[in-house]
């Protein structure tokens, strides 16, 4: 069995059909054309792993990620259909909508970790989400904004911008070894640290700019 | 070249003859280029001098129509009070913003139009720029139909990449104004990516510089096998080669003992154009400048003008280095550095673009003539269909006011379009039975810091505690930028939908008036395009019960097929008949007759599921 978007959300029920809003007839759950009068199908509710033919899986290539996106991009982008009829534009549209959602979730691995940890049941962001106190984890987030804030020179800024960046590198192989193995805690509080280590970068980078224009 | 447009023995169908051709439009601040594209093979429309730029200037006299172009430009020495250039820079913008500018805006103001859109006094006229950049369009429009000798009534007009939903709306506006259905905005800096990725089959990572007349912008995109992915987008919509023109009819005046007024902007800028242009070849400059009373000479070396202009240089390599710096790319990485637009003849900017990327730009397509070039590949790639596929991005983050003034980005800038967000919010007071929904855009995080595109208001809340409302709103952006904002509360359903108009666009009455007001007679325009529409979606019905017959006609006796068949001729009948009331009358009774079956093709489907269920759980 593949992990297809067409096949993916058979169920154990019967047989899942659904039915084409152009020429009425039967036409498979999740199908993106009917397969009689090739009319394109609206999206059906898949998680963004499912929709890009994707295991859910933390190890995500990204190159591979790319070329699947592009692939129903190529089929489904509104410009396929710039001379279609209205529902049919409209339906690539909501197609396109998906497919940019499921890509921009998990290229990054930041919101692609927020995101299985969420269908894994660990929701880290939004609400609803819990939070873990750890007292390890918020001493050094404190102390590494500490010294950010009184760095007064770029290159101090920028060797903390440096700092953060091997350190990020770190926390996101880390993560993705607790995902192979598993370890749902572990991932929340790796996701958690990485969270901090990106947008301590970001932080170091904007104060830089501003030290270096302030020159 | 001469282009052949009828190809021979072409038999189009009666409902494709009407169609016009499909152009692409650079509607530039300071020049405006057409193009037409046939087997991804673009020419710019040139006139018989073989110039392809159109000024983007219109002059209004008294009588007769507006003049465009080279004709209006003419006039900006002799008559300068009826002639109106850079008009692009006032797109989108409320009249307050427009006050705000001073002396530095080269009209004066009349009293805005009804939907609050700001309006010039242009001799007698009140004028909005949407109407005045339709003017600019009309003028684009009918050069292309004189050369290819064929009506033009679509097209793919581009804005900068920069552009906000309000002056990507006004732009849209300002086309339908002129007869032009848009197949598609299209980012410049992407169009210009576009034409030279064709063009070269180059791969890898691109950066557009691109710095008009009035805009800077700058991408980031990935080329590979046909797909131009735009990563990372940022500009400034208030910075250009006018810039320029303004530091250096400044000085000049400053050379008089004078002050640039409104009175003497237009002359002032004419010549400093004519400095800043002879200084791209040349060491030094002078000339005259002539207000009337008196005329006086200036001199310009280059020295002196890159002194003037190296602040506004210095802001776009900045805006490049952010940009690339926010999407984690370097500038060894890229492949090339592709420029557009006029004001990249300037040395100064040739210079520090090759410093910063550590190599020389890529110029091989003329940069006032890339982005038509693009436009007119993407026009015909919408019409005709191909493998290239555009996935562009919004270029500023979009956002709702909450409390105290602040913004709550709802969408970030940088998101592949198309795209669709939602965001819950609650009441604040016991009882709240309406919510005021404010939509900015923007990066700042205070309301006032961005801007406003509209407010609307979802009432009928019914009566709750403060707190336990759910309200949604989901923000809806389509392949051309633009916005579309609905709120919805959630226990109760109570619903509101807007297409967010700017809060000083066009209103549908303005729009509708200047439409019956205009020489195109747009009114039967518009209904030829709901007649299309009709008939795109009757050709749609017939096609789908066409192929479900090729299937599925054994579930139909003798007498219903042929009933079916009758239906079909009959909404053929339609189709051909300029009657849309018809036309889609026929296609619903299509539906109506084909119900039952529809029915029987469903049961069957379920049938034959069911069996291969049963076979494989056997083989399982
Ligand atoms: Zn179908």
């Amino acid at each position: 069995m593949t992990n297809a978007p067409q096949t993916s959300a058979s169920t154990n029920n019967g047989p899942a059909l659904a039915v084409c809003w152009s020429c009425k007839g039967p036409v498979a759950w999740g199908a993106l054309f009917c397969d009689t009068c090739k009319a394109v199908q609206p999206p059906v509710p898949l998680d963004h792993f499912a929709r890009l033919g994707l295991k859910r899986d933390f190890d995500i290539k990204v190159p591979v990620l790319d070329q699947l996106y592009f692939g129903f991009q190529r089929q489904l982008h509104p410009d396929r259909f710039a001379a279609a009829a209205p529902k049919a534009k409209q339906i690539s549209q909501s197609q396109a909508v998906a497919f940019n959602d499921a890509y921009e979730t998990l290229k990054d691995p930041l919101t692609r970790a927020a995101y299985l940890l969420d269908l894994l049941g660990e929701k880290v962001e939004g609400e609803g989400a819990h939070t873990i106190a750890d007292e390890e984890l918020l001493m050094e987030q404190l102390e590494r904004r500490e010294a950010l804030m009184e760095a007064d020179n770029p290159a101090a800024v920028e060797a903390i911008a440096r700092h953060a960046k091997v350190d990020a590198e770190a926390a996101l192989s880390a993560l993705a070894s607790d995902f192979a193995s598993g370890d749902k805690i572990a991932a929340k509080r790796g996701y958690l640290r990485l969270k901090y280590l990106v947008k301590l970068g970001e932080e170091a980078r904007a104060r830089r700019a501003r030290l270096t224009l302030a020159r | 070249m001469l282009l052949q447009i009828h190809e021979p023995g072409e038999t189009p169908l009666p409902h494709e003859t009407e169609k016009g051709l499909a152009v692409g439009i650079d509607l530039g601040t300071t020049n405006s280029v057409v193009a037409f594209a046939r087997d991804q093979k673009a020419e710019i429309v040139r006139d018989a001098r073989g110039v392809g730029l159109v000024p983007s200037v219109v002059a209004y006299f008294e009588d007769g129509d507006p003049l465009v172009g080279e004709l209006a430009r003419r006039e900006l020495l002799d008559n300068p009070e009826v002639v109106v250039s850079s008009i692009k820079r006032l797109m989108g913008r409320g009249p307050d913003e427009l006050a705000k500018l001073g002396d530095a805006l080269p009209y004066e103001l009349g009293p805005p139009a009804e939907g609050g859109m700001a309006r010039l006094k242009i001799g007698e006229r009140l004028l909005t720029p949407v109407e005045i950049s339709a003017d600019i369009l009309r003028g684009v429009k009918q050069r292309a139909e004189i050369a290819l000798g064929r009506a033009v009534d679509r097209a793919v007009v581009t804005v900068p990449a920069y552009f906000d939903d309000a002056a990507r709306t006004a732009t849209r506006d300002a086309a339908r104004l002129a007869g032009l259905e848009v197949l598609r905005l299209v980012a410049e800096p992407t169009a210009a990516a576009l034409a030279y990725g064709l063009d070269s089959q180059a791969e890898g990572l691109y950066a557009v510089y691109d710095l008009g007349g009035g805009t800077f912008d700058f991408s980031l995109l990935r080329l590979e096998r046909g797909v131009f992915q735009v990563l990372a987008t940022g500009g400034d919509a208030a910075l250009g080669g006018d810039d320029f023109d303004h530091a250096i009819a400044k000085r000049f005046m400053a050379e008089r003992g004078a002050k640039l007024d409104r009175d003497h902007v237009k002359q002032a800028l004419v010549t400093a154009r004519l400095a800043k242009e002879c200084l791209t070849d040349r060491d030094d400059w002078d000339g005259f400048l002539d207000l009337g009373e008196a005329e006086s000479e200036h001199k310009l070396t280059r020295a002196e003008f890159e002194k003037l202009i190296a602040p506004f240089v210095e802001r776009t390599i900045q805006i490049a280095a952010a940009t690339l710096e926010d999407a984690g790319v370097t500038p060894d990485q890229l492949g090339g550095v592709v420029l557009v637009g006029g004001s990249t003849r300037v040395l100064l900017v040739r210079q520090h673009v090759a410093e910063f990327f550590g190599k020389p730009a890529l110029t091989d397509i003329d940069p006032d003539e890339v982005v038509a070039v693009g436009a007119a590949l993407q026009a015909e790639a919408l019409t005709v269909g191909s493998d290239t596929l555009l996935l562009d991005v919004l270029p500023l983050s979009l956002g709702l006011e909450t409390m105290g003034g602040i913004v709550e980005k709802v969408v970030e800038r940088n998101t592949p379009i198309p795209v669709s967000r939602a965001q819950e919010f609650t009441t604040y007071q016991d009882g709240q039975n309406a919510m005021a929904i404010h939509v900015v855009q923007g990066e700042r995080e205070m309301v006032d810091q961005c801007r406003s595109l509209a407010r609307f208001e979802l009432d009928g809340i019914p009566p709750m505690v403060a707190g336990a409302a759910r309200i949604r709103v989901t923000f809806s952006v389509d392949a051309d930028g633009l916005l579309t904002v609905s709120a919805k509360e959630a226990t109760t359903g109570v619903e509101s939908r807007i297409e967010v108009k700017p809060s000083y666009g066009l209103t549908e009455d303005e729009m509708a008036a200047m439409l019956r007001a205009s020489i195109d007679n747009a009114q039967d325009d518009m209904e030829r395009r709901l007649l299309t529409e009709a008939r795109v979606e009757a050709r749609r019905a017939v096609n789908a019960v066409q192929a479900a017959l090729a299937v599925d006609a054994d579930l139909l006796s003798a007498d219903e097929l042929a009933r079916i068949n009758e239906t079909i001729e009959m909404v053929e009948r339609a189709m051909s008949s300029t009657d849309r009331a018809a036309v889609q009358g026929a296609a619903e009774e299509l539906e109506h007759r084909t119900k039952i079956f529809a029915e029987r093709r469903m049961d069957r489907g379920i049938r034959k599921a069911l069996a291969g269920r049963a076979v494989a759980d056997i083989g399982g």
